[in-house]
């Protein structure tokens, strides 16, 4: 077709009256799904929190009555104690939570849809109906995910990975009823709403590029929101399989996850044949890539924000890209470090043992060019780039934990201990989180056209960073010594009791750092309405999405999308006044937008556009680091 | 944009922005995409049926793997006969028939040949509805000889063997008491998913079909200048084919 006359029809949709439904409800505006994402994400982070704080109050004073938890829950905390089969519950409704509908939906859905357009140039998302779709699904999977902890046998109890047999026979506990069935089908509404989005996310990066913004230069928000749809496109379709072989074993008599199981020697059930560690392998090929698809979007923000400011181009730009898309490719073919005690064969363990070690290399690529970046740099502590340094620490710091648990040797001895639960939540969890706290400092200004309270942020900052570690780090000690994970009590085993102090520190941790992010929710909400009003660019940042008017529009440019004349990452260049030179500004003698088709621009800055690109930066970086140039 | 013409705009390098770089429109891209992602899902159902498969190759004759070659032996009208194979054979014809006449249907789209079009949809939607059929048949003569989701009775056992290679194709056919056993349990069940999913995509397709065949009827294409939705809607009945030879391979050669 021609692809003029597709420009046409794609402008032509642009004008038109709208409505209240059709501007806050139904819209197909990307800027307004993002805000619809970050809040149903913010709704679901709030209640996944509270639940975390629930079970963390019944693992610090077990024998204690809480006379709140029985108004609250009604017959799942009778005379104030928590149920046990409703602590199941929460652990797993938290995890499922946290996972999907805050770090994946909330995080990836909020800023790929509001950044990708925006940064690369493009009226909208290449489908805007589809990306309505999308966020619907999300929202209808949201409300059955919500409903399932309702129900009168409680929520899906097998924790978030849902391993059959628990998962699998309607019988085997209470959580494993109606409530994981609900969970079942609220899984499926959301695979359908990451397909929707993440098909949507890869044709806009790749077909509606303004013209100059070649792939080598988008920031690399970008090239993190990409990567992130392309895993979420190739692996959550595996996910569907087997929730889909899942649900006929529930429902249907198939037996292809159950083994026969004998209780006295007689058969308990009549299936047979089956085998419980295929549903493993299948989840973990999704679950794998998905601790990437929670985790590469907050990279990419991060490498944003520290770049803007430290107003230092990022270091080593291509080595970013190359290390996500080694990330990328890695994530699946490392899930078997999750089964390394399921039976699986130990040659087969060593294989994924070696694989998952090698993930180190691209992950620690990444730190050492935050780091460098951040070297010598010219640094503007906003509260962004404090949450962005904060996730820098935080991946360090459970990133090298990583390997410890990549070792099948010590991840036998360390397995459902609370070392992983330390682990993971330092380096998927914290520094997701904080990778979408960066996010939001951010581009609020970009959102709501205002900006949000830095004190208050501050605040935020150092109270949740310091009450996160405080949360987490003790819990490496206490897996070291062998307390499982997913226990509901431990003042009965004599050996875990010596723990309860530590316990209730980190109980209380966690209940101050969840107060503190009430300062967050006031900041948030306080400003939308009545903060201060943002300038055009208020961190004289390079990247595209600045040069959009401030109050939104449909179509996000009046008039021409600008050009693109450069890298995203070109701050303090000695040969410039400001400390920054937008993308969309052209060099002095250089045509303008305007009129024929410009041949690809800036061949004249060719030096920086090689600062910019492959090993000759990176030597370069050496030099300077050394103080050798 | 908009202004600029068409070969103006395609003179720009590939991958510099301002243009799709594989020279295609969103929506094609898209389909493209989808369809990868699909591969995925249907990868995981039959890595599961592989698994399933292979978890249940032991020693004894009774616990093998069914001969699809002796179960699927039926054709409609033909009581009794042992054909095997040949009735799918006949449904894999016609699916692949089918996507001959929606490639017709493309290049009549770019010859913008509006008649064309239309006739060759409607033999793809027929391709597409005599596939369903053929399959549903074959579902109930299935499910007619006793195969459940929760059991297995297509074991063959020694005996059996002996009986079933006694017969000569086209030769009269019945299975003597004693000869059959139970055997893996998922078999029939993995059968009734993967091909059902399979079919539940080419329901998807048909209707995908009809809609297209409308749309192409009332002018909406000619209006707009270009059949490009012939063309996504042949990608995704192409790869449904192309999934089907997989799903045949699977479950009825080996």
């Amino acid at each position: 077709m021609s692809t003029a006359a597709l420009h046409a029809e794609h402008e032509g949709h642009h004008h038109h009256k709208e409505s209240f439904i059709s501007k806050y409800v139904f819209s197909m505006d990307h800027k307004m799904i993002s805000k619809q994402f970050l809040i149903t994400g913010i709704i679901m982070g709030i209640i996944g929190m509270g639940m975390s704080l629930l079970f963390r109050l019944q693992l610090a004073w077990p024998d204690e009555q809480f006379g709140i938890l029985e108004m609250l829950l009604g017959k799942w905390a009778v005379d104030g104690k928590l149920d046990p089969n409703f602590y199941m519950g929460l652990v797993t409704i938290h995890g499922t939570i946290m996972v999907f509908y805050v770090l994946t939906a909330g995080l990836s859905g909020t800023f790929s849809n509001l950044l990708i357009p925006l940064q690369v140039g493009a009226r909208d998302m290449a489908s805007p109906f589809l990306n309505m779709l999308s966020y619907w699904f999300f929202f209808l999977s949201s409300v059955v995910l919500l409903v399932s902890v309702g129900v009168e046998t409680g929520p899906a109890s097998a924790g978030w990975t849902v391993y059959p047999p628990l998962s699998a026979l309607e019988k085997a506990m209470p959580g494993s009823g109606l409530g994981m069935t609900l969970w079942l089908v609220a899984i499926v509404l959301f695979i359908v709403s990451a397909l929707l989005g993440g098909i949507n996310y890869i044709s806009t990066v790749l077909n509606m590029r303004t013209k100059g913004m070649s792939m080598n230069r988008m920031p690399l928000t970008i090239w993190a929101f990409f990567f992130t749809a392309v895993l979420g496109l190739l692996s959550f379709p595996v996910l569907l399989g087997a929730g889909l072989f899942l649900i006929f074993d529930r429902s249907f008599g198939t037996s292809f996850y159950l083994s026969d199981i004998y209780l006295e020697g007689v058969g308990a059930l009549e299936n047979i044949g089956g085998s419980p560690v295929l549903y493993q392998h299948l989840f973990w090929f999704l679950g794998h890539p998905e601790v990437y698809i929670i985790l590469m979007p907050a990279l990419g923000i991060t490498s944003e924000v520290i770049s803007t400011n430290a107003r230092k181009p990022i270091f080593g730009y291509t080595a970013m890209v190359i290390s996500l898309m080694g990330i990328s490719f890695l994530s699946f073919i490392v899930w078997g470090h999750h089964m390394f005690i399921t039976g699986m064969n130990p040659f087969l363990g060593s294989v994924f043992m070696i694989l998952t070690l090698i993930i180190a290399v691209p992950s620690a690529v990444k730190v050492f060019n935050y780091l460098t970046t951040l070297w010598k740099g010219n640094l503007r502590f906003t509260p962004a780039m404090l949450f962005s340094i904060g996730l820098v620490s935080f991946f360090i710091s459970g990133g090298v934990t990583g390997i410890w648990l990549g070792n099948a040797a010590i991840d036998i001895q360390l397995h459902d201990s609370y070392f992983v639960v330390a682990h993971f939540h330092l380096v998927m969890g914290s520094s997701a989180i904080f990778g979408m706290f960066a996010g939001i400092y951010h581009w609020f200004p970009r959102m709501y056209g205002r900006m949000l309270n830095n004190v208050l942020g501050y605040f935020h900052f150092w109270i949740t960073f310091i009450c996160a570690y405080l949360v987490f780090f003790p819990m490496h000690f206490m897996g070291l010594a062998g307390v499982p994970r997913r226990y509901y009590m431990f003042t009965l085993v004599k050996d875990f009791d010596v723990w309860m102090d530590v316990n209730k520190l980190i109980t209380i941790a966690a209940i101050i750092g969840g107060a503190a992010q009430l300062l967050f929710l006031y900041n948030f909400f306080y400003s939308i309405f009545r903060g201060k009003k943002s300038e055009q660019n208020p961190w004289q940042s390079n990247s595209l999405e600045w040069s959009a008017p401030v109050k939104h529009i449909h179509g996000n440019w009046p008039g021409e999308i600008p050009t693109v004349y450069r890298g995203p990452y070109e701050y303090s260049r000695p040969d410039r006044e400001e400390d920054f030179f937008p993308q969309y500004i052209p060099d002095e003698g250089q045509e303008t937008g305007t009129g024929a088709p410009s041949k690809t621009p800036a061949p004249e800055h060719k030096e920086v556009a090689e600062e910019n690109a492959g090993h000759s930066v990176f030597f370069a970086a050496i030099r300077r680091v050394f103080g050798l140039s | 944009m908009a202004n600029h013409s068409e070969a103006a705009f395609e003179q720009q390098p590939m991958w510099a922005g301002g243009r799709s770089p594989f020279n295609v429109s969103y929506g094609k891209l898209m389909m493209w995409i989808f369809l990868l992602s699909d591969a995925f899902t249907f990868s995981s159902l039959l890595v599961q049926y592989g698994a399933q498969r292979f978890s249940n190759v032991v020693t004894p004759v009774t616990t093998k793997w069914p001969d699809p070659a002796s179960i699927f032996n039926h054709f409609p009208g033909l009581h009794g006969i042992h054909l095997p194979l040949l009735f799918v054979s006949v449904m894999t014809f016609i699916l692949i028939l089918s996507s001959v006449t929606m490639v017709l249907a493309v290049e009549a789209g770019h010859r913008k040949a509006k008649k064309e079009v239309a006739r060759y949809m409607i033999y793809t939607i027929l391709g597409g509805i005599a596939f369903l059929s053929c399959q549903a048949w074959e579902w109930a003569t299935f499910i007619h000889e006793g195969a459940r989701l929760n059991h297995n009775f297509f074991g063959i056992t020694e005996q059996g063997y002996k009986h079933l290679h006694s017969v000569k194709f086209g030769q009269h056919f019945e299975w003597a008491a004693g000869d059959r056993t139970f055997g893996p349990v998922p078999f029939a069940a993995l059968f009734f998913i993967v091909t059902g999913f399979h079919g539940f995509h080419v329901f998807s397709g048909v209707v995908i079909n009809v809609i297209v065949y409308i749309m192409t009827r009332r002018g909406v294409f000619e209006r707009r200048g270009h059949y490009e939705m012939i063309e996504k809607a042949g990608l995704y009945w192409h790869f449904v084919d192309l999934v089907w030879v997989f799903v045949f391979t699977f479950f009825y050669l080996i």
